[in-house]
C-alpha cells in the first residue's frame, strides 16, 4: 500500500486493473472518459483496451471477453447507456463467467450532458447490482467490490459515479504492484443452452434474477459501504439518508454540530432494505438528500409502508430538496437546516457586486468548425434553409453570431432529423452537420437511410481528425488504436460513396471562397449529397503566428466580430483589436475584413 | 491545521495545472489533499475554478461560501465571481489582466476589468493585484502565467510551504530547459 494523488476516474481504472482487468472497452463521454485512459497508461501490456465505434459495441464486446472467464470493464456516459441498453438488458438474464463491471457515469447539473438521467434507475430496470461511491477512495475500493460481486453470483454489475466523484481529486491508499490480482480467463466454453438467449432461457433466468436479487439485498445490507453513523445512538429522532457526493456534502454542512443519524447507501440496487430498517428504528422523521431522482425516498417510503412504520420522509418528492440539478455544500447546508430548525445560510448574492460578463462555452480561437459553419451560412444567405447538429465542439456552432444550429438531440439525430423536416418541408434546403468520430458512432446508419429513402439532403461531415470534445481520443478515421497500433483509416469518403452517396467533396473550411464555392455547387444537386470539411482540430496542431490589424485600414466596422465571434478578436478601448495570447493565425478573419485591414503576421508594421 | 484554496480564472488560462503543482507539492510533504475542478465543455472559453484543500481530515473535496483561506484568481471578474467563496479576512491574489468574453465584444461593451478591481479593493483588506501580462512580458514568456500566479500567492504565507519547496517540486514535473524560466516566474513578487 501507499499514497498517491488521483484522479476519481484514474482511482476506478486503478481499482480495476488492481483486480485483475483483462479487457477495457468504451466510448468517450465526459465525466467518464480518463476511466478507459488511465487504464491505458498503466496498461503492462497484459491489458487489452479500446475505444469502441460506440457504446453498444464496447458493451458487447466486454460480455463476450466475459464470457470467456475475463475481467472485462466497458465506460461510459450516462446517455451512452441509452445506446448500450439492448445489450445490458439482454445481457442482465444471460451473465457472465468472469466478472464484468458497466461503468456509467451521470452528471447532475446537467454539466456536459443532454439530460440529467439517473443510471440507479437502469439498475432496476435491468436487475442488476449497482454501486455508487462517495469518495475517491471509496471508487477506489468499491471498484474491486464489483469484481468480486460480479465474479460471484456471475452477472454483470452497474458502477455508477457523478461528475464530482469522477473528476474529484484526493491523496489516497492504493495496492503496490505485487499486490495487484491477476486474472487468467479460461477461454469460450460451448454452451448452446447458456449463450444463446430463447424465451425458455429468459422465463428461466428471470426466476433466478428475482431470487438472486433478494438474496443480494440481504447481503447489502451487511456490506460494509453502506453504513449508519453514528453506529450506535439512542435517543435520535431525526436522520439523513444520503449516498455519492451528497454524503460529503452532507457530512461538510454538519461539521461540529450535533449531527442527526446519517444512512449513506452505496448500493441503490438491490436496496439493502435490513439495513435500512436498522436506520429507520426510533426515527420520527427522515430526509433524503440526493442528486438526480429521489430513489431512496421512495424506496424509504416503500419500506415504511411495507413494515408499518410511522417516519415521516422528506425530499424532493415533498419539496424539501431541489427537483433537478447539482447539489453543493451550501444547498445541502439549507436543506438540513431547515429540516433541523436551525438558521440557513445566506446565499443572496452581495447587492453591490458589479455585473459580471457571462461566459457561455465558445468554439476555440482558430476553430476549423467555425469557417466550416460560416462558408454554409454565407452559401445559403436568402435560401430557406435547416441546419440540424449534432453532439460534439460543433454544437457550439449554435452560439451568435454564427447561430448555424437549428436542432441538436443526441448522437447521430441530426441526420435522421434532416429528413424528416424535408419530407414535411420540401422547398426547405435539409442540411446535417456530423464531427467525424459521431459519423462512425451512429450517422453511418442515418445516411443509409437517407440514401435508401431517397432523402433530399446535404450531409456535412466536419472532419477533425480526433474526438476533440472529450479530450482528442482516436476513432476509426484516425488510423491509431489505444494499444498504440498504427492502422489502415477508414475512409468517410469511401464509406460514403460504398452506401452509394455519388457526390462527396472535400475542401478545407479555412479557404473560405472555396468552401462557399463547394457548398453552393454541392447542395444544389438533388438527393443525398456530402462534404467534407478537412481541417485539423486548432488545439491539436502548432499555432500560426497571430494575425494583425492594420489600424489605417481598419474602419472599425466590426464585421469580423460580428459574423466571426472568434474569442481572437476584442474590442481594446474601444479598438477592434487581436488577443494575441489566443489567436491562432487561422486567417479566416482577414479573409472576411472588406477592407483587408487584417493580414499575416509578416505584415506588421 | 486546513488550508483551503480557490483557485478561478478563464478556460485555457491554466488553472488546473496550478492546482495540480500546489498538490504534489502537498503530497511530497505527506499533507494530504483533496481538490475538484471544472472539466469539459466550460474548459473552452467558459468560468473555470478549482477547489483545493490540503491538511489532516478533510473528506469533502469542494468546501462552502466564506472558507478559502485564500483566492488565486487569473481574471478580474472570476476573482468577483468566487469571491463569496473566501473567508471573512481571508487574502486574494488577482490578474489585473481582464479577459473579454466574445458575448461581450458582440455586444460592443467595453469591459475593461476596473470596475471589478474597485470592488476588490473595497471588499478585500489583503490584497496582491498583479499585472500578469505586464509580468509574462518582463519574463519573457506568456506561459508563465501560472507560475507568476503561483508565486504571488506564496508571498501572502497562506500556504504550507515556501518557494523552495514549490520550486523543487516544479522541476520534478517540467522539462529541464524551462526550469530557469519557470522559476524568475516564481520569484517576480518576491
Ligand atoms: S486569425 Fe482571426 S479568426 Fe483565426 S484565430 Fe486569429 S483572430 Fe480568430
Ligand atoms: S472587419 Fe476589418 S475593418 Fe471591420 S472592424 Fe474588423 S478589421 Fe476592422
Amino acid at each position: 500500500m501507499h499514497k498517491e494523488f488521483l484522479m476519481g476516474n484514474a482511482a476506478i481504472a486503478r481499482g480495476a486493473v488492481d483486480a485483475g482487468l483483462n479487457v477495457i472497452s468504451g466510448y468517450p463521454g465526459t465525466p467518464s472518459t480518463e476511466v478507459l485512459e488511465t487504464a491505458a497508461k498503466n496498461n503492462d501490456g497484459s491489458l487489452y483496451v479500446e475505444w469502441s465505434v460506440n457504446e453498444k459495441a464496447a458493451l458487447e464486446l466486454s460480455a463476450g471477453a466475459a464470457y470467456c472467464g475475463a475481467n472485462s470493464m466497458v465506460t461510459m456516459k450516462q446517455v451512452g447507456l441509452n445506446v448500450a441498453s439492448d445489450p445490458l438488458m439482454s445481457l442482465a438474464y444471460i451473465g457472465v463467467k468472469g466478472g464484468m463491471v458497466i461503468l456509467v457515469a451521470d452528471d447532475p447539473g446537467p454539466i456536459s450532458s443532454q439530460t440529467e438521467q439517473d443510471t440507479r434507475h437502469f439498475a432496476s430496470y435491468s436487475k442488476l447490482p449497482c454501486f455508487d461511491p462517495s469518495s475517491v477512495q471509496e471508487a477506489y475500493d468499491m471498484i474491486q467490490d464489483a469484481f468480486e460481486y460480479s465474479r460471484k453470483y456471475n452477472t454483470p454489475v452497474l458502477f455508477r459515479p457523478t461528475t464530482r466523484v469522477c473528476h474529484g481529486y484526493a491523496s489516497i491508499t492504493v495496492k503496490d504492484k505485487d499486490e495487484r490480482k491477476t486474472n487468467k480467463p479460461e477461454g469460450f466454453v460451448k454452451d448452446s443452452s447458456k449463450w444463446v438467449i430463447f424465451p425458455r432461457l429468459s422465463y428461466n433466468a428471470h426466476i433466478h434474477i428475482e431470487k438472486r436479487n433478494a438474496e443480494l439485498s440481504h447481503e447489502f445490507s451487511a456490506y460494509r459501504k453502506n453504513e449508519i453513523f453514528p453506529e450506535e445512538k439512542k435517543g435520535c429522532k431525526r436522520g439523513i439518508a444520503t449516498h455519492g457526493i451528497s454524503f460529503a456534502y452532507t457530512t461538510e454542512a454538519l461539521k461540529g454540530m450535533e449531527a442527526p443519524r446519517i444512512l449513506k447507501v452505496s448500493t441503490p440496487f438491490p436496496f439493502p432494505e435490513q439495513k435500512a430498517l436498522k436506520f429507520l428504528e426510533g426515527l420520527d422523521e427522515v430526509l433524503c438528500i440526493e442528486e438526480l431522482d429521489p430513489i431512496i425516498e421512495r424506496e424509504l417510503i416503500y419500506i415504511c409502508g411495507k413494515y408499518h412504520l410511522d417516519v415521516r420522509i422528506y425530499g424532493k418528492l415533498t419539496g424539501n430538496v431541489q427537483p433537478a440539478g447539482e447539489n453543493t455544500v451550501e444547498s445541502v447546508y439549507n436543506n438540513i437546516a431547515e429540516f433541523m430548525g436551525f438558521e440557513p445560510l445566506d446565499i443572496n448574492p452581495d447587492e453591490s457586486t458589479p455585473e459580471l460578463p457571462v461566459r457561455p462555452p465558445v468554439l476555440c480561437a482558430g476553430c476549423p468548425h467555425r469557417a466550416s459553419f460560416y462558408a454554409v451560412k454565407k452559401a445559403m444567405k436568402g435560401i430557406k434553409s435547416v441546419f440540424c447538429g449534432d453532439i460534439g465542439c460543433y454544437t457550439l456552432g449554435n452560439a451568435m453570431p454564427l447561430d448555424m444550429v437549428d436542432t441538436c438531440l443526441c448522437m447521430g439525430a441530426g441526420v435522421n432529423i434532416t429528413q424528416g423536416i424535408g419530407k414535411i418541408e420540401p422547398d426547405t434546403k435539409c442540411f446535417a452537420f456530423v464531427g467525424d468520430s459521431t459519423f462512425f458512432a451512429s450517422a453511418i446508419t442515418g445516411a443509409v437511410n437517407a440514401v435508401y429513402n431517397q432523402a433530399d439532403m446535404t450531409l456535412i461531415v466536419l472532419d477533425n481528425s480526433t474526438t476533440a470534445m472529450t479530450g482528442h481520443q482516436p476513432h476509426p478515421g484516425t488510423g491509431r488504436t489505444m494499444m498504440g497500433q498504427v492502422v489502415d483509416k477508414i475512409d468517410i469518403t469511401a464509406v460514403l460513396k460504398g452506401i452509394g452517396v455519388q457526390t462527396v467533396e472535400t475542401v478545407d473550411p479555412l479557404k473560405l471562397d472555396e468552401a462557399v464555392e463547394c457548398v453552393k455547387r454541392v447542395s444544389a444537386q438533388k438527393g443525398v449529397k456530402a462534404i467534407i470539411f478537412k481541417s485539423p482540430c486548432a488545439v491539436l496542431i502548432k499555432p500560426e503566428k497571430p494575425v494583425v490589424i492594420d489600424s489605417d485600414k481598419c474602419k472599425q466596422c466590426k464585421k469580423c466580430i460580428n459574423e466571426l465571434g472568434c474569442p481572437g478578436i476584442v474590442i481594446k478601448d474601444g479598438k477592434v483589436t487581436i488577443e494575441r495570447s489566443l489567436c491562432s493565425g487561422c486567417g479566416l478573419c482577414s479573409q472576411v475584413c472588406p477592407f483587408g485591414a487584417i493580414g499575416g503576421a509578416d505584415n506588421a508594421d | 491545521m486546513q488550508t483551503n484554496i480557490m483557485l478561478c480564472g478563464v478556460g485555457g488560462q491554466g488553472i488546473v495545472l496550478t492546482s495540480k503543482l500546489i498538490a504534489a507539492a502537498a503530497m511530497e510533504e505527506d499533507i494530504p489533499v483533496m481538490s475538484a475542478e471544472t472539466i469539459g465543455m466550460a474548459q473552452k472559453g467558459g468560468s473555470v475554478f478549482s477547489f483545493l484543500r490540503l491538511g489532516e481530515g478533510v473528506s469533502c473535496p469542494m468546501f462552502g461560501k466564506k472558507s478559502a483561506d485564500i483566492l488565486i484568481a487569473f481574471e478580474p471578474a472570476e476573482a468577483v465571481r468566487m469571491l463569496p467563496y473566501l473567508k471573512d479576512g481571508g487574502k486574494a491574489v488577482v490578474n489585473t489582466h481582464a479577459i473579454m468574453p466574445v458575448t461581450a465584444a458582440l455586444k460592443g461593451s467595453n469591459y475593461t476589468g476596473d470596475e471589478m478591481i474597485d470592488y476588490l479593493k473595497e471588499k478585500v483588506d489583503d490584497l496582491l493585484l498583479i499585472d500578469g501580462t505586464k509580468a509574462c512580458e518582463e519574463i519573457g514568456s506568456p506561459k508563465v502565467l501560472n507560475m507568476i500566479m503561483l508565486g504571488a500567492a506564496l508571498s501572502r504565507g497562506v500556504l504550507p510551504f515556501d518557494v523552495a519547496k514549490i520550486e523543487q517540486t516544479m522541476r520534478n514535473t517540467v522539462k529541464p530547459q524551462f526550469h530557469e524560466l519557470n522559476s524568475r516566474a516564481l520569484r517576480y513578487s518576491l
